[in-house]
């Protein structure tokens, strides 16, 4: 796969792109309503939803706050179950662990779990370079693969794909890697789901290693959770000798009971189920029965950065289950490809600056790209307050800027603004300068508001910053002071001068 | 330094001044819903499954109904004769995969989400032999049956591998309408006896 999200450009200009995509946009539109009426009929079937999230978010917020104990527990619990432990600082750590591994069981192919961590860390290219085939075998992630595209949601990375363009990428693309689809395939989901079966089957029965991450990590156990619709997590999880996960620190949870609400808030979250048609739970080796050599790779890539910061810490609660995705009207319209990152929507405009920081233009440009209308908030299973974080993660990206050499326009215009109001005679002459600029903007500015107010459409120079994503409503000719200061507080005349 | 060491470094140096205690409430549980046994079987069904009830005595005949005179494999462990099936003594994935169907127990079942675990004891076998094939008949005892999640949970031991089974394999990649049967059994056929 030689698709890569390193170079985007920033959210406002791939939006842009995006939104003049008439396909993409009814793909999406039509992939989000679904499965929000799903999830929203599934959860109001559980009577104490509420409480529920409740138990959920105190389950990650505990394990996060004493996390290096949990850490420790886990890796004392895997290794007594048979696993091995490796700790990876970083991308590059891991892939390097991953090739490791398997160049020492001498094969040039691993078959893989739908993962967003090794998504995130970039393991099929690493591997490549490696000359190890990595093959995907989540029905979206091959539809991704073969289609040499790049993901756009969390839980589905084909949503911006329909039935007719997957048969297109199947027809043209299965038979160099593998078995060939079969002639004569429609564009009927069923028969589609039927050619990705044949076709990853050989590679299933013959896969010698086999690369996962995990949804949950349960410290006292030392048990690994996969959650899958499929059956090809199984697949990979049982049929090879050699099991290598990938997983990120903050997926541990302490005990075993633990469980119990991620389980049942999950489901209902992302797919919109009662529950998924798959989880498959292990501890280390069971001697006879699946891979006897079973590796996990505790990855941090960032991690750590996010657990410092007392507000975007909640973030690492995520379970990864999209709603927030799926709720989000800026997603909706852009799709997932805008945001740059395998992790789109709510969670990764909040999560990539606080995995990765913000001196980057593009993760700088993701905390903006909200109307903080909070409905991922509402949604989120484990109560990640997405918009306060996106809020603090503005300030962030303000806050890198402030020894810039060169101001940005809103420094400036906020360092006059308070120049302005802190003088009553300053705020009068700047009123008045205001109301002339509004007289221009209305002979000149082609919208008007809802409620008949003049606005500008798109301004040139400085304002453009400003104008290129929103409208512009000229000021009122008249400030209040001044209308106070004429009608004597509107005993003598109400009208505008 | 090594990685380990970094790491749990960089973690405790996040959390100075953190308090590690917090509050978790209890997860809330489901209100009574009566016939379990009833609620299961329909949930079950809902997924697209097949359910079959049965008595003791009428177990064999209603396993046999459901092969349909299929190739079949079985658990050593499996407390009933299916005739002409293949007992599994570590069959290879290739040989499982020309087989058409298993015959297994179960560890417990879910009445609300119409789950079935499996712990993988020898009346359930290796995990790949209720995978590979492409019809699963799994055998329920009605006494399996819990109420919800945390009671599953509470029944189970981590230690074993487990498999949560709720329909047969589905997908819903495609424009997010779920569709049945991918890689795992494309038909599962639920016995319940009792």
């Amino acid at each position: 796969m030689s698709a890569t999200f390193v170079g985007m450009p920033a959210f406002p200009t791939a939006a842009r792109a995006a939104l003049g995509d008439t396909q993409l946009r009814r793909n999406m539109a039509h992939a989000t309503h679904t499965i929000r009426e799903k999830r929203a009929a599934v959860v109001a079937e559980v009577e104490d939803w509420e409480d529920l999230r409740l138990a959920g978010a105190g389950v990650k917020e505990a394990a996060l706050r004493d996390l290096a104990t949990h850490l420790e527990t886990l890796e004392a619990s895997l290794t007594r179950a048979g696993a091995t432990v490796h700790w990876a600082r970083d991308a590059e750590e891991a892939c390097a662990i991953v090739a490791r591994i398997t160049h020492a069981h001498g094969v040039d192919e691993v078959v893989k779990v739908k993962s967003m961590a090794t998504a995130e860390i970039g393991l099929n290219e690493a591997l490549e370079a490696e000359g190890i085939a990595a093959w995907e075998t989540d029905l979206a992630e091959l539809i991704v693969q073969l289609g040499d595209d790049l993901p756009s949601h969390i839980l589905v990375p084909a949503i911006h794909r329909n039935r007719a363009e997957i048969r297109e990428i199947f027809r043209r693309r299965m038979g160099d890697v593998g078995r060939a689809a079969p002639g004569g395939l429609t564009d009927d989901p069923t028969a589609l789901a039927g050619a990705a079966r044949e076709h990853l089957r050989e590679k299933f029965l013959g896969a010698k290693v086999a690369v996962s991450g995990a949804n949950f990590a349960v410290a006292d156990s030392g048990t690994l959770v996969v959650v899958e619709s499929e059956g090809n997590g199984r697949m990979c999880l049982t049929l090879p000798e050699v099991l290598i996960s990938v997983v990120g620190i903050e997926k541990v949870v302490a005990t075993w009971s633990d469980l119990d609400p991620m389980l049942r808030l999950l489901p209902r979250s992302s797919t919109g189920e009662r529950m998924n048609p798959y989880t498959s739970t292990w501890s280390g080796v069971t001697p006879g029965d699946g891979p006897q050599e079973v590796h996990v790779v505790l990855l941090d890539n960032g991690r750590t950065r996010a657990l410092a910061d007392d507000v975007g810490r909640q973030a690492l609660r995520c379970i990864r289950c999209s709603a927030c995705l799926n709720v989000c009207p800026v997603y909706e319209r852009t799709g997932g490809h805008a945001y740059g990152s395998v992790y789109p929507g709510p969670i990764g405009a909040i999560l990539n600056p606080l995995l990765r920081g913000v001196e980057d233009e593009q993760t700088a440009s993701l905390p903006y790209a909200s109307s903080l209308c909070g409905a991922c908030f509402e949604v989120c299973p484990v109560r990640i307050d997405i918009p306060s974080v996106l809020v603090d993660q503005r300030a962030a990206v303000v806050d890198s800027h402030r020894d810039d050499r060169v101001p940005k326009a809103e420094a400036v215009a906020m360092k006059a603004a308070a120049w302005a109001f802190s003088d009553s005679r300053r705020l009068a002459w700047a009123e008045k300068a205001s109301g002339l600029g509004g007289r221009v903007l209305r002979r000149f500015g082609r919208t008007t508001l809802p409620g008949g107010r003049a606005a500008a459409g798109r301004l040139p120079g400085p304002g453009a910053g400003w104008t290129g994503a929103r409208d512009l409503p000229a000021p009122p000719e008249e400030s209040f002071r001044a209308w106070w200061d004429r009608t004597g507080g509107g005993q003598s005349e109400g009208g505008h001068s | 330094m090594s990685a380990r060491d970094d790491i749990l470094r960089r973690v405790r140096e996040a959390l100075d001044g953190v308090s590690p205690a917090v509050e978790v409430p209890p997860a809330p549980r489901a209100p009574d819903r009566g016939d379990l046994v009833a609620l299961f079987v329909e949930r079950v069904e809902d997924y697209r499954a097949v359910v079959t009830r049965c008595t003791a005595a009428g177990l064999g005949g209603a396993v046999a109904d459901a092969l349909d005179g299929r190739s079949s494999v079985v658990p050593p462990g499996l407390d009933l004769e299916v005739v002409g099936s293949l007992v599994d003594d570590g069959l290879t994935a290739v040989e499982l995969d020309a087989i058409d169907a298993v015959v297994t127990r179960a560890a417990v079942g879910i009445a609300e989400t119409g789950t079935i675990v499996m712990d993988h004891q020898p009346d359930q076998g290796r995990r790949a032999i209720s995978l590979v094939p492409d019809l699963h008949v799994c055998i329920v005892d009605a006494v399996q049956v819990v109420a919800d999640v945390p009671d599953a949970i509470a029944l189970l031991d981590p230690a074993r591998p487990l498999t949560w089974i709720s329909g047969p394999s589905a997908t819903s990649d495609i424009e997010l309408d779920r569709v049945e049967g991918v890689h795992g059994p494309r038909t599962l056929h639920v016995v319940l006896v009792g």
